[in-house]
């Protein structure tokens, strides 16, 4: 779905926990996540801190679709 | 083993290993005696040559999160145990389940055992660890085990009946490895290519000896600008949908995708949403969607304008099992709503 959505001119970063799997399915621009059940999130923290870390994960796929990339490109 | 049969490792997820579905997900590697769920049939059908004498069972999510972790583990316990061959799977098109198998395999392969295990071609597993196992091609799903067992067991007849060597894929019934192997043939390499030079200009059949990798690769896009203009939409293949699964989209397999509004929304409320997906443990998800589809942290983010909008829309489907023809189908025509309403970049996220 990322590399269609890519096809038709759109920058897509996928946010997904299975990084393999993400460059095999061919996304460029690759956000890790947390786990597979709750990829934004984290049951653990309490509700505060979860918002803060989904808040950085959200952050950090904003600064993926403002960078220049040449090839997949992983931002950890 | 005491009746010099030879003696076979067999992995399993949790599922097939009969812990349980996906909220056992998450349990680490664990060995049972004796073979477990698919392994009975398999072991049936090897009495008399080879014996499963133990079975190593770990959670799918446990295995893709705990990746060091996981692979230390199986090292040791086939360090240990020293089988004359592993088994894995059959996979199907399970991917957190198709890349263990594939990791169970990479590791086997260092340690000099074969490994023979069944997998869907279109399983990310199979890609990305050819190499390191045979494996017999199914279906996509566990419906096709009646067919799989008894090419794994022809397989596994086969290796050991040959003394540790099977034929070519076409030979032996097992999907190309990418791995060459030097042979003696009697024609020179220059006539073997005119012949087949030739047969393609008459429009006959030949057998390439080099088939051209397909790299279906899309160039990265060029990034947004500025971010704090543009408009961004929220894609999803976690399944998340209105409470209800207004439009039904299947908890595998999935034949659609849903398009909701999220138009005014701060935030997805577990009394209005919900996950659909069949492929993880939905309780997380269901507590609270945003934890697949951060509709609340977007909404915060385009308040304080570090992105211009949120789009008013989400796509969502379930990736789980879904055909990549059918996936394909579905982002082709979520892209081209996408572009016709006016966003510039996308966030999928995926479970």
């Amino acid at each position: 779905m990322v590399k269609e959505i890519e096809r038709a001119g759109l920058p897509v970063v996928h946010v997904a926990t299975v990084v393999p799997i993400s460059q095999t399915v061919g996304a460029n621009r690759i956000v890790p996540a947390v786990a597979i059940p709750y990829p934004l999130g984290d049951p653990k923290l309490v509700r505060e801190e979860e918002k803060l870390l989904r808040r950085e994960l959200v952050e950090k796929t904003l600064k993926a679709l403002e960078t220049n990339i040449s090839e997949q490109t992983v931002f950890a | 083993m005491s009746q010099g049969k030879l003696k076979i490792i067999h992995y399993l997820n949790q599922f097939f290993g009969q812990i349980g579905g996906e909220e056992k997900a998450n349990i680490a590697p664990l060995i049972k005696e004796g073979p477990v769920g698919p392994g009975g049939a398999l072991n049936n059908g090897l009495a008399g040559l080879a014996e499963i004498s133990k079975t190593m069972i770990c959670g799918d999510s446990y295995f893709s999160e705990n990746l060091a972790a996981s692979r230390a583990e199986i090292k040791q316990m086939l360090t240990e145990e020293k089988p004359d061959l592993v088994l894995a799977g059959p996979a199907f098109n399970a991917g957190r389940y198709g890349i263990a198998c594939g990791n169970v395999a990479e590791i086997a392969t260092e340690l000099g055992i074969t490994v023979i295990s069944g997998i869907y071609p279109e399983n990310p597993g199979y890609d990305l660890f050819k190499q390191y196992a045979y494996f017999v091609e199914t279906g996509d799903s566990a419906a096709s085990m009646r067919q799989a067992i008894p090419n794994m067991i022809k397989l596994v007849k086969s290796y050991f009946e040959q003394g540790g060597k099977l034929g070519s894929p076409e030979e032996a019934g097992y999907l190309p490895r990418g791995v060459r192997k030097n042979l003696f043939v009697e024609k020179r390499g220059s006539l073997r290519a005119v012949e087949m030079l030739i047969k393609k200009l008459k429009g006959e059949q030949f057998e390439t000896e080099y088939p051209m990798p397909v790299f279906d690769r899309v160039e990265p896009r060029p990034p947004v600008k500025d971010i704090t203009k543009a408009t961004v939409a929220l894609v999803t293949s976690g399944g998340i949908v209105p409470k209800g699964n207004p439009d039904r989209i299947e908890s595998s397999s999935a034949s659609k995708y849903g398009k909701y509004s999220i138009a005014g929304l701060d935030d997805l409320s577990t009394a209005e949403y919900q996950t659909a997906h069949g492929g993880y443990d939905p309780v997380y998800a269901n507590e609270d969607p945003d934890r697949v589809l951060p509709v609340d942290t977007l909404r915060e983010l385009e308040k304080e304008g570090k992105i211009g909008k949120m789009h008013d829309h989400y796509y969502s489907t379930v990736g789980n099992g879904t055909a990549v023809a059918a996936a394909r189908a579905y982002a082709r025509e979520i892209a081209d709503e996408l572009v016709n309403d006016g966003v510039q970049a996308v966030i999928l996220t995926s479970t």
